[in-house]
């Protein structure tokens, strides 16, 4: 099993990445920190329902991998289904920011109509899959995904992402081993970001890694430094490009760490403070534009005019968000099932009466 | 080998929040489940707690808040995210003696357990394999804007399933006293604890300072009436009082308000002692409606108490949708107090 650590390009140069694609990644980068610094102040507005999930620090992990799929708009791409801290997986597929911040503001015109939270949402044009809060259940569809791509000879990829808990799941485990033992194009990838909520993965798993699963389920398996986002696309892409060309399933480890609270009502009163300082100095951010910078894929100038753009495009899409309208609550009933529609409540009929139901 | 109860005795000070009953002071419902889980792991060493988070975080909502520091990372076990794993494992440490008491964070997650819960530990004392004493609980409920998958109310997926106990407490007292007779019972039970009792103040209860239980199965009149019956359970006992103030107030009905307490089994003696008091009756439950556990209240009325009844058995439930989670759709899904008042007038002019 390679390990690729440090600086992705000191060796073959297989990233093959233009500098146009680096800057891109950059954006993605920029545009998912922001966003949830955004809906942070949001939040603290009251403004966003319910809880609001963080990525902090694991951005690269998201961008990174998301960003070595086939991404499409017409539904003939890659497919990814993301979990809680996907949110930079989401955009790399082409996922509006505005959609997510109507999601988190729960509103009428966002993709789930304020049925659901979050990340919590679909588009089969782009390729990505809303998750339920169930661990491991999007491991099975995604199998399901797999599955039809081999059976249709079509050479596309299926990605999912679990986290170190997630892993824990019995439907992590059926649902990998199915896609191995069908050799289905499934690329898995455990974000090990040391914390289920507050659990230690040590407390997850008696193994000294994930990867270390790979040889029991009889496929390959490979890890990297989690924050570093061009060693995530290459490890990615070496899996998904093994998948498209027929290899089968691949289990994929990434180490992270999860800076912040498992959502913001937590204030990680369990995490020992140096681990904080240690990870943060690890930001995957930083570390990219070091390494941009250094290698010359990029001048200051060209960084400070990404990361403008992002904060313009977040501007925009908050000004938006918090000007569209609740949905309305008669919708609630809609969509059960394409047939038959579901009655409102007899009490609320204008004639309030059960035979009239 | 130091034995369990050793390691108990070896510890520090019982911490005040978990001694509120014991200085006289008024406890919430989340204090009175936390103060009999606690009781419960002083009395018997073989209870033992099991669930996410549970330890040094004290649960996703604090229930076990200080349980690790005083009995120790063996009785208060952080588990992997494995609900169906732990769930079963429960069921052997009973077999060997145990009572455990498995958390779910939120019980919209015990259908990943629904295979060990409703074939091996619901059928075991069946199947001469021995009884099973143990209790799963967990936050149950809508209203919090947590959407589809942390607002459920699951109970009905688990009242079809013979061999299962269900209870769903509305008031801090009974809380504690079914949840220790729940851990003391000799069969598997579900204990189900709405998240928008927890804190709530107007819940807030001094409760007896002595080791009480309450018992399973039998319901409990919650507001005495003549006119009208409302069979409900859980968060809807307090939305129907609210009802019932209005409507004795606006339309000088007496409402009668029965709070189930336990659903399985289910306490027909009290519904039909109800029903023939008024002969009426509204059945309001927070599930949605098909499949409800008012259907079944209904047939039972039916079968035991026909002659009695005025008029037709009405129910107010949620719609027969997933739970949304925006706040216009979640207050248009669940069951409002003015979806009571108006069932309880049809039935009042019936
Ligand atoms: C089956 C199931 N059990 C419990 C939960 C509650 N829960 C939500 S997120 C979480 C922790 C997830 O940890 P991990 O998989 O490591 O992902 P991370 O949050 O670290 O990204 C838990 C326990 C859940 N969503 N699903
Ligand atoms: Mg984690």
């Amino acid at each position: 099993m390679a390990d690729v650590t440090g600086d992705a390009f000191n060796g073959d140069g297989e990233t093959g990445l233009s500098r146009e694609q680096l800057h891109e990644i950059y954006y993605y980068l920029q545009l998912t920190r922001q966003a949830e610094e955004a809906l942070v102040n949001l939040y603290r507005q009251s403004k966003v329902i319910g809880g609001l999930y963080r990525s902090l620090g694991q951005e690269a992990t998201a961008v990174g991998s998301a960003y070595a799929l086939h991404r499409r708009t017409d539904g003939t791409g890659d497919f990814m289904a993301p979990a809680i801290r996907n949110l930079g997986s989401m955009f790399v597929m082409g996922a509006p920011v505005v959609d997510v911040f109507r999601q988190y503001m729960a509103k009428g015109n966002s993709p789930t109509g304020g049925r659901e939270l979050n990340v919590h949402f679909t588009d089969f044009g782009k390729g990505y899959l809303g998750p339920i809060s169930h661990l491991g259940v999007m491991i099975e569809v995604l199998a399901g995904v797999a599955l039809s791509f081999k059976l249709r000879g079509e050479p596309r990829v299926a990605l999912g992402y679990s986290g170190d808990g997630a892993a824990s799941t019995g439907a992590f485990h059926e649902a990998f081993n199915f896609a191995a033992v069908q050799r289905a194009p499934l690329v898995v990838i455990i974000e090990n970001n040391q914390y289920a909520y507050s659990t230690p993965v040590s407390k997850q798993t008696a193994a000294e890694s994930f990867v270390a699963r790979a040889p029991a389920y009889g496929v390959p398996g490979e890890s990297c430094d989690g924050n570093d986002v061009l060693a995530v696309y290459a490890m990615t892409k070496r899996a998904v490009e093994r998948a498209r060309a027929g290899g089968g399933a691949s289990l994929l480890e990434v180490r992270t760490y999860r800076r912040k609270g498992h959502a913001e009502h937590d204030n990680q009163a369990y995490v020992p403070p140096e681990e904080l300082a240690y990870w943060e100095a690890q930001d995957p951010i930083d570390r990219f534009e070091r390494q941009l910078l250094a290698r010359g894929w990029a001048t200051a100038d060209e960084l400070a005019a990404i990361r403008a753009r992002a904060a313009e495009e977040v501007e925009w899409a908050r000004t938006e968000a918090e000007a569209s309208p609740l949905p309305e609550p008669e919708s609630a009933l809609d969509d059960v099932y394409g047939w038959p529609p579901i009655r409102p409540l007899w009490t609320r009929l204008p004639n309030p009466d059960p035979h009239l139901w | 080998m130091a034995t369990v109860s050793d390691q108990i005795s070896a510890k520090r000070e019982k911490p005040e929040h978990v001694r509120l009953t014991e200085l006289g002071k008024p406890v919430t419902f989340l204090e009175a489940i936390r103060e009999a889980l606690w009781e419960e792991m002083e009395r018997d060493p073989n209870v033992f707690l099991m669930g996410e988070d549970i330890g040094v975080y004290g649960g996703a909502f604090k229930v076990t808040e200080g349980f690790l520091d005083y009995f120790g990372e063996e009785r208060v076990i952080d588990t992997p995210i494995s609900e169906a794993g732990f769930t079963g494992a429960a069921a052997g440490a009973a077999h060997m003696g145990m009572r455990p008491v498995v958390e779910m964070q939120f019980m919209d997650f015990v259908s990943c357990a629904y295979e060990p819960l409703t074939n091996y530990i619901a059928t075991s004392r069946y199947r001469r394999s021995g009884p099973v004493p143990m209790v799963v609980r967990g936050p149950v409920g809508g209203g919090v804007r947590g959407g589809p998958f942390h607002s459920q109310n699951p109970e009905m997926a688990f009242f079809h399933t013979p061999g299962l106990k269900i209870v769903y407490p509305a008031t801090a007292s009974d809380a504690k006293g079914l949840l220790k007779a729940a851990i003391r019972d000799d069969d598997p039970v579900l204990f189900f604890e709405h998240k928008k009792l927890y804190r709530a103040p107007g819940l807030r209860e001094v409760l007896p300072n002595e080791d009480y239980v309450v018992p399973l199965g039998k319901a409990r009149i919650h507001r005495q009436g003549k006119d009208l019956t409302i069979v409900t359970y859980g968060y809807m006992v307090h939305e129907s009082a609210k009802a019932a103030e209005q409507l004795a107030e606006e339309d000088g009905l007496d409402v009668e308000i029965l709070d189930l307490r336990t659903l399985l089994p289910l306490d027909d003696d009290a519904i039909v002692a109800s029903v023939k008091k008024t002969g009426r009756v509204l059945v309001v439950h927070e599930d949605t409606r098909t499949g409800g556990i008012a259907g079944e209240i209904a047939m039972r009325i039916n079968e035991k108490a026909f002659e009695w009844l005025d008029a037709p058995i009405l129910r107010v439930t949620a719609i027969d949708t997933p739970i949304p989670y925006s706040p216009p759709l979640e207050d248009y899904f669940l069951p409002q107090v003015a979806d009571i008042v108006t069932a309880c007038r049809y039935l009042a002019r019936y």
